[in-house]
Order: C-alpha cells, then sequence, then structure tokens
C-alpha cells in the first residue's frame, strides 16, 4: 500500500482518494486504564477500512471516539480536512458519520419503516409546531424522507418487512434494519460495529454483498470490525491491529495476515 | 380440421392489440407495479410508447424478423413489454423460469438459438455470463436493473432505459421499419414459444400462434364474462403458458389491468392490497394459505377459536350452495349474512381474496376440503384442466356446476375425446402449431386431424358430462397380480393432509405399494412446537418416532379410503419412508412448476425403494444436492422404514 495521499483506483475499478478521516495519537483512558494509547490511523475517501483485534483491543472504544460518543484526552481528529473539536455525538451525525451497534439498538416495538425513517431525523428540519400541523412543510418534508428511506429499502431487499415490528425478525434481518437506517442518513462514513456477528454463513455472504454494494453504488466509505476474518480479509482494503489499545498493524489485507506481531497477538492464537 | 376461428385483419396480433387498446382505452391502467413502496402505474397509451421506444431501441440493435429473444426475470412490466416490444420486431418471444440453473438455461437458449436476452438483474446477467461460451448465438443482452452493473464490459450489454432512449432518438428512421414487420405478421405467424416444463425429459418449445392465443383468449373470456373492469395479479412465473395467457392474452383482448408484485417475498401482502376480481393460483397455494390460516388460528384466544368453528361449519353446510344458486333458507341466509360480517369477510380481506369474482386453480387435484373452504367463504374457486399445447384450457367448470373431483366440461370452441386406452385427446383453434425443431414428438403428439394426446388418462361422466382425470397415462401401470396401479390416485388423497407436503408411490409390476413422502414443515414444524418435540433440523423432525406415528394414521385412513374402490384397492400403501429432505427442482427431482419427475427419483433413490420392499426397517442412503449457487453438496442419513396396516378386500367383502 502506498502511503502517499495520492488518488488511486482499485482491482476492481473504485477510486480510493485521500484520507477522509485522521485519527493523530488518539489516547483514550477511563480512570487509569488505557483503553487506546497513542493510536494514528486513517480512513480514505471511498475504502473499506476493518479495525480488527482480540477481545479488549479497543476496537469499539475507537469507533465510539470517531462519532464522537467518546472524548480521548489526548490527539487529534481531523475529518475532511478540518480538525474536529469535541463534539455532541448528534452534531457528528449531521456531519454525515453513521453507525450500526454491536448489539442490535433498534426500537424493537416500531416497525422496519420507523425505525429506518428515525435514520432521517437530523435532516428533518421542520419545527414542533409545523409538525403539529402536519399539512404543508412537515409533510412534504416526511414524504422526501420517506422517499430516500424507500430507497434504502429497495437496496436492501426488506420490502416484505417493511410493516413488521422489529422484535419479531430473526437476527439477521435485524441486522440489515439496522444497517439500512445507518444508510437512511445518507452517510460520508459508515461505521459497522461487528456487521456479521452471530450470523450463518448464507446471512455472512448477504451482509458482505451489502457492504460492498453500498461502497460501490453510493461511494460510501466504510470502516468496520468485524472477527470474521475470512469476511475481513475479502472484503477491506486496509485493515489496522490493535491489541491492549496498541496499534500493532496496519496495511492491506495481505500485509497484514504476515505480520509476525499480527500473528501472534491475534490470528494466530485466537483463531485456527 | 377444428371450425375456423376467424380473427379480423386489425386485431390478429398483440401489437395490433395494444394500438386499438392505445386508443380505446386511453387513460385507463394497464400495468402497476409497486416500486419504492407506491403502486405506479401505467396506462395503455403510455404502454405503447414504452414498448414500442424498446422495440426501436432493439432494431436499432439489430435484431432481426424471425429472431428469438429469451425473457428472464420475475414479473415485471418491464419484461412483460419486452415481450410484447419483440411481437413488435416480428420476433418471437421465449420467457424462461428465473430460478433456472446454468445447465436448463443453455439447453433452453441453445435449442431457441436465442439472439436477443432481456434480463432482469446482475444475477441473471451473470448466469448468462457464465454460460455465454457455449452459446455463440447471443449478440446482445438487454438488463433492466443497473444496479452492480457499472464495471461490466458493456460492448454487448445494454440498459432497457438506454435501448428505450436511442429507440425514442432514432424514431424518424426506425419506426417505419417497425411498421413494416408489424404489416407483415398477422393471425398465423408465431407469437410466443414456451418451454414446457418436461416432467418426462427434456424441455420442449411449444410453438403458438397469434390466432392461437388470442382465440383461446376470447373464448375464455366469455366463458367467464371478463371485462375491462377485472384485475389481475401477475406472480406466476412468465415462462409458463397460463400467465402468458391472463397476463398478455386475456389482458390484451379485454384491456384490464395487471399487478405485479414488489418482490416474490411481498406477493401475499401485495395481493391484499390489489384485490384481485379474477384470481389464478395452483393448489400448493391455497393449500399452504389454509395451513396458515389454520394455525394463526390455533394461537388465537378461545372466544374467537369458538366463533370461528361454528361460522365456519355452517358456511360448509351453506356457502357453496349459496355461491350456486341454489335455495336456501331465510334463517340460513341471515346466520350466513352475520358470519359474514364477523368471519369470512375480514379473513377474505386478510387473505386479499375479498374481490374475487373468479378463482381457478389447475394443474394438480386440489383436495376436497381444501376445495370447499374457499367456496365455504363464497370465493368462486374454480378448476380447469389445460396444457401449454393447448394454449391452457382444455375443459373449465361453469359457474354453478363446481366440483372438487371433475375438472369441468370443454372450453368453448375445443372437443375432447376419450381413447379406448383412456387417454384423453382435444383439437381446437388454441392448439399448438409444433414443437420447435422436433417433428417427431410433435408427429406423436398431434395427429393429421388436428388431435392432440394429453398423455393423461381420464373419462367423462355419463350424467354430468364433466371430465375426471384418473392420472397420467403413462404412469398408470399393473401390479404384479395383474391390478391396476394409479400412483397419483393415492398421492392425492394423501397429499390432502396439510402434514404431508409431497408423495410418491411406487408399485408397477411389483407385489405392493410403498411410498416416499415429504413432511410440510410448517405444519409438522407447528405440531412439533405444540406437542414439545425438540429437532434441530428438517432431516431430524422428518425421521422423529412421533412423526412417523401420525404420517402412518394418515396412511392407515387412506387406505381405508382406497380400499373402498373396487378397480384400485391393490394401490394400499403397504411400507413408507418420511425422506431426509425435501423433493426439489434444483436436483432435477420436480419441475420447476413442481410436478414431481417419478422416473428421477425412482432412479435416484433406486436404493432406497429397494429396501422398501425388503423386510429392512432402516436403510442409510447418500443423496447429493445442488445448493442455490450451483455447488454440490451430500446428505448422509439413515432412514427408518416403517409399515402400513392394509385393508384385505376379502375383509371388505365379508
Amino acid at each position: 500500500m502506498n502511503a502517499s495521499a495520492q488518488t488511486y483506483v482499485t482491482e476492481d475499478g473504485r477510486t480510493i482518494g485521500t484520507p477522509i478521516m485522521e485519527m493523530k495519537n488518539i489516547t483514550l483512558k477511563f480512570g487509569s486504564v488505557a483503553a487506546i494509547s497513542d493510536i494514528s490511523f486513517d480512513i480514505r475517501e471511498g475504502e473499506i477500512r476493518a479495525i480488527i483485534g482480540p477481545n479488549g483491543a479497543g476496537k469499539s472504544s475507537m469507533l465510539n471516539v470517531i462519532n464522537g460518543f467518546y472524548h480521548p484526552q489526548e490527539g487529534e481528529i481531523w475529518f475532511r480536512g478540518k480538525r474536529r473539536k469535541p463534539m455532541k455525538p448528534y452534531q457528528i451525525a449531521q456531519q454525515g458519520i453513521a453507525r450500526t451497534f454491536q448489539n442490535i439498538a433498534l426500537f424493537k416495538g416500531m416497525s422496519t419503516l420507523d425505525n429506518i425513517m428515525t435514520g432521517r431525523f437530523t435532516h428533518m428540519k421542520t419545527n414542533m409546531f409545523w409538525q403539529g400541523i402536519w399539512k404543508g412543510p412537515a409533510e412534504r418534508e416526511e414524504n422526501e424522507n420517506r422517499d430516500i428511506v424507500e430507497h434504502v429499502i429497495d437496496f436492501l431487499e426488506i420490502q416484505a418487512i417493511r410493516k413488521t415490528p422489529v422484535g419479531r425478525l430473526p437476527y439477521g434481518l435485524q441486522k440489515r434494519v439496522e444497517l439500512a437506517r445507518a444508510l437512511a442518513a445518507q452517510p460520508k462514513l459508515l461505521l459497522l460495529d461487528e456487521p456479521m456477528a452471530g450470523m450463518n454463513v448464507e446471512e455472512k455472504e448477504d451482509m458482505s454483498r451489502f457492504i460492498l454494494d453500498v461502497n460501490d453504488e453510493f461511494g460510501t466509505t466504510i470502516a468496520l470490525i468485524e472477527h470474521d476474518m475470512g469476511v475481513v480479509m475479502d472484503i477491506s482494503d486496509r485493515v489496522v491491529v490493535l491489541d491492549y489499545g496498541r496499534k500493532i498493524g496496519d496495511g492491506t489485507p495481505d500485509e497484514v495476515r504476515n505480520n509476525q506481531d499480527v500473528i501472534d497477538a491475534y490470528l494466530g492464537v485466537a483463531h485456527d | 380440421m377444428p371450425s375456423a376461428f376467424v380473427l379480423d385483419a386489425d386485431i390478429d396480433t398483440f401489437p395490433k392489440l395494444l394500438a386499438r387498446n392505445a386508443v380505446k382505452f386511453r387513460g385507463k391502467p394497464a400495468y402497476r407495479e409497486k416500486e419504492y413502496g407506491i403502486w405506479q402505474s401505467w396506462t395503455w397509451d403510455e404502454v405503447k410508447d414504452e414498448v414500442e421506444a424498446l422495440a426501436m431501441g432493439m432494431l436499432a440493435l439489430g435484431l432481426n424478423a424471425g429472431d428469438h429473444v429469451a425473457v428472464i426475470g420475475r414479473n415485471r412490466p418491464y419484461l412483460y413489454w419486452a415481450m410484447t416490444a419483440a411481437q413488435c420486431c416480428g420476433a418471437i418471444p421465449v420467457p424462461l423460469y428465473n430460478d433456472a440453473n446454468a445447465e436448463e438455461m443453455t439447453y433452453v437458449l441453445d435449442h431457441c438459438g436465442a439472439r436477443f436476452l432481456v434480463v432482469e438483474d446482475q444475477e441473471q446477467v451473470d448466469k448468462v455470463l457464465e454460460i455465454q461460451n457455449q452459446l455463440p448465438n447471443i449478440a446482445e443482452i438487454i438488463y433492466l436493473d443497473k444496479r452492480g452493473m457499472r464495471k461490466y464490459d458493456h460492448t454487448h450489454l445494454n440498459a432497457y432505459v438506454d435501448v428505450q432512449a436511442e429507440g425514442r432518438a432514432g424514431h424518424a428512421r426506425l419506426a417505419p421499419i417497425m411498421m413494416e414487420r408489424q404489416n407483415v405478421m398477422n393471425a398465423n405467424s408465431t407469437s410466443v414459444m414456451l418451454y414446457t416444463s418436461g416432467t418426462t425429459g427434456r424441455p420442449k418449445g411449444v410453438v403458438l400462434s397469434n390466432l392461437n392465443i388470442i382465440s383461446a383468449a376470447i373464448s375464455s373470456s366469455e366463458f367467464d364474462t371478463l371485462n375491462a373492469g377485472d384485475s389481475v395479479l401477475a406472480y406466476l412465473p412468465m415462462a409458463w403458458v397460463g400467465d402468458f395467457i391472463f397476463s398478455i392474452g386475456q389482458a390484451f383482448w379485454n384491456g384490464f389491468c395487471v399487478a405485479c408484485p414488489e418482490s416474490t417475498d411481498t406477493m401475499q401482502a401485495d395481493l391484499r392490497e390489489v384485490g384481485p376480481t379474477y384470481f389464478f393460483a395452483p393448489p400448493r397455494f391455497f393449500e399452504g394459505v389454509l395451513t396458515t390460516v389454520m394455525i394463526r388460528m390455533e394461537d388465537a384466544s378461545r372466544l374467537k377459536q369458538r366463533i370461528f368453528r361454528i361460522f365456519m361449519a355452517h358456511a360448509k353446510k351453506v356457502g357453496p350452495a349459496l355461491l350456486d344458486g341454489k335455495p336456501v333458507s331465510f334463517g340460513d341466509r341471515l346466520k350466513y349474512m352475520l358470519g359474514d360480517i364477523l368471519v369470512y369477510g375480514p379473513l377474505k380481506n386478510t387473505l386479499g381474496l375479498s374481490r374475487v369474482r373468479i378463482g381457478y386453480t389447475a394443474g394438480e387435484a386440489i383436495g376436497p376440503e381444501i376445495f370447499e373452504f374457499y367456496r365455504a367463504l363464497g370465493i368462486n374457486l374454480k378448476q380447469l384442466y389445460g396444457q401449454t399445447e393447448a394454449t391452457v384450457f382444455i375443459t373449465q367448470q361453469p359457474d354453478g356446476e363446481v366440483r372438487a373431483d371433475t375438472v369441468g366440461v370443454p372450453s368453448p370452441g375445443v372437443e375432447v375425446k376419450v381413447a379406448d386406452s383412456g387417454e384423453i385427446f382435444y383439437r381446437s383453434p388454441s392448439t399448438f402449431i409444433e414443437y420447435y425443431k422436433n417433428p417427431e414428438s410433435t408427429a406423436d403428439t398431434k395427429d393429421a386431424e388436428g388431435w392432440v394426446a394429453t398423455g393423461d388418462a381420464g373419462f367423462f361422466e355419463d350424467d354430468t358430462g364433466h371430465l375426471r382425470i384418473i392420472d397420467r397415462a403413462k404412469d398408470v401401470g399393473k401390479m404384479s397380480d395383474g391390478s391396476m396401479f394409479a400412483p397419483k390416485f393415492v398421492e392425492n388423497k394423501l397429499k390432502f393432509y396439510p402434514n404431508i407436503l409431497e408423495v410418491v408411490v411406487f408399485g408397477n409390476e411389483r407385489d405392493t405399494c410403498t411410498a416416499f413422502i415429504n413432511i410440510d414443515l410448517n405444519a409438522v414444524g407447528n405440531w412439533a412446537e405444540r406437542n414439545n418435540i425438540a429437532y434441530a433440523s428438517y432431516q431430524e423432525l422428518a425421521g422423529h418416532p412421533q412423526v412417523y406415528e401420525m404420517i402412518k394414521g394418515h396412511i392407515e385412513e387412506v387406505n381405508r379410503s382406497v380400499a373402498q374402490d373396487p378397480m384400485l384397492s391393490g394401490c394400499q400403501i403397504h411400507r413408507f419412508l418420511v425422506l431426509h429432505k425435501e423433493l426439489d427442482a434444483d436436483d432435477g427431482e420436480m419441475t420447476r412448476t413442481r410436478k414431481v419427475r417419478r422416473r428421477i427419483v425412482e432412479e435416484k433413490y433406486s436404493d432406497l425403494i429397494t429396501a422398501l420392499n425388503s423386510d429392512a426397517t432402516t436403510v442409510s442412503t447418500k443423496t447429493e444436492v445442488t445448493y442455490e449457487d450451483g455447488r454440490k453438496g451430500e446428505i448422509k442419513a439413515t432412514v427408518q422404514i416403517s409399515d402400513a396396516k392394509t385393508v384385505t378386500r376379502e375383509a371388505k367383502a365379508a
């Protein structure tokens, strides 16, 4: 992998641009425990970037730093060429960063459609007054947002469960609804926390296909955490490996796979 | 030869009918499809514009008159238009089963020599590209859904909208060519070629002329008084002749609206939203829906269950009579009206069948109880008997003469006769022209006078004139003691149990009859849940002793009923096994229309059949299976064999 900030085209014809997000010397502490210590890496525009590592390595913390849930004690976060000040998660969502969660965080009693509509909240501008009156701007806005949501539903092929309460859906489909909600926000950067955990082979294949399609069709930059090495090595452009809050590897799947530190810490031990 | 059926020269092809409808039904919806959560619709004049744009685009790509245009995908307005567009260019549309695997597809595409392909999406494009090196005839592929297609080599790949745009751009140059091609076509030109599902061997290409299709559409529309106000939901495979007749033939003739579901999975919900007035479904569909209703009723509150039971019993008593217009007492009518408010109406609404004026089922025999259930609800469900070669209609049940065990009287314009051997023959203006590139089969099936052999055995009832089908003539055989063996007769009786999905009975030239059973995972799974039976897989449930006990009960009941029949009492099942896998079209055990390929099953499971005819109580077997992506795998299983009690003829006589 060339470390320079040049734009390049991958073998399968996608254009990978300059870094959209740069993490510089991030350190995150909870009391005296350093969850992340002095980690730097970047995410380039249009790429699929995987973050891997054994349990407790700091992967989810890193995702939480990126989407502003945790504020690191040290280090700088640069997003789209600007240094990001500490922000609330909703402000970061407005900047175009959406995510899914390791353990599904949907509204179980609400329908698939309503859940995905919540992904549009950051884009809604009418105030409570207009929404109360409903006719006019609020209705128009709802229709526009519904249209975007319906395109997402079509894209992820979940038309059949549009009206089904999410709590009644099997796990694999719930994961897909969560992805749909994140996509509905039309993010620049999509963070996926273990999108394939607990899925069977077929569901994993489907999810991989959808992740690749999202990246390909909308040019969405994707950062994902995943434990299934087969999937990670297949779909990601670059991989960063964490262990005990430190970065021990960074590069293409091939480079990472052959990195002795990574094998010792993760691949060789935790995975056969 | 059959009586001449003459079509006016201005309505003897589908492009001409489209032109007529664009004027006659201007502004009236012709097609609907749910997309992005909203029903989109196209009026007849809009459809004409879309079809012609595509036709001219295909002309610009070099489509010749007489070329075959293969159409592959699920039911979508755009793909129906592609078929009409091909006809506008003097080409012949060939719809294919979209779930066909590469091998089946290669055979058909090679056999018809298709030059142009119109396919739905990336999945179908990939399938075609994979086999393209064996198919030198393919010139251009047109795809509908652009998703994922950006990086493909587009030398011979074209997006549907781009082809239309090119057609519109070249209107001045291309329209005259298109009109010229259309004007050459007449009633006798080939309208469409449909491949039979092939229960016995390779699929055969049935060539149907415009006269075949339009005459069938006209007489069947008159039979059931179809009109422009009707609507249908197109969800059955486009490659099947029935869909071509309902969604194109009758729709073009009457000008009614064809709605396409949003996706295959949403059919049930879309059915409810569309509320068709004219509905066709194979028995499997009605069985499946009834099973779902019963399973859900079991979960309902006790009060609801009681109301349901009381009123369904009443409906069974008077519903069919009301539907047939027979006299019913005032009190019964009143109770039925109350039931309609409380049970039948809401139920029909949930099923999406409240507006159905004419419903048909065909393809297989339907269980009398299932049939009666729908008729009791006030749904005018009828049976018809047909074939691709007949352009569907051979016999139909007229309103008021509907029964579960017959297939009705000859359709208007169709002559039917039963040969001495019991085989049914027919001829009509709608009988097919020939099997494509297969003169021997054509000669075997259709004689010089135009009589076509159905391959089915049956007889006319003396008093009613209704036709009854016994079985496929080829499948009717003799047991070793010389008595008649008709497997379907027994299989159908067994299939009427919700727990049994499929049955194959063996016994030709053997001493006793034996059977393979496929359980219905929905029904048996639900039953298992209720009875606290734990299972991890289909295979485990299928082999469960209690499941065997239950199936055995069903078989013994059927044996008692079979024993009543003097001719077929030898067909009682002595031994059976529950198969460890479902029979599947991907494994070649069934046709794409889900009919069992008896001979293939017999060959593939010969070890199991041998064991059934021995004294063994278990048998170990290995079965090759094909996964959805075409990979092959193997299932190993030890299958139990169980005996079933039979009733001896002597006992009955005593």
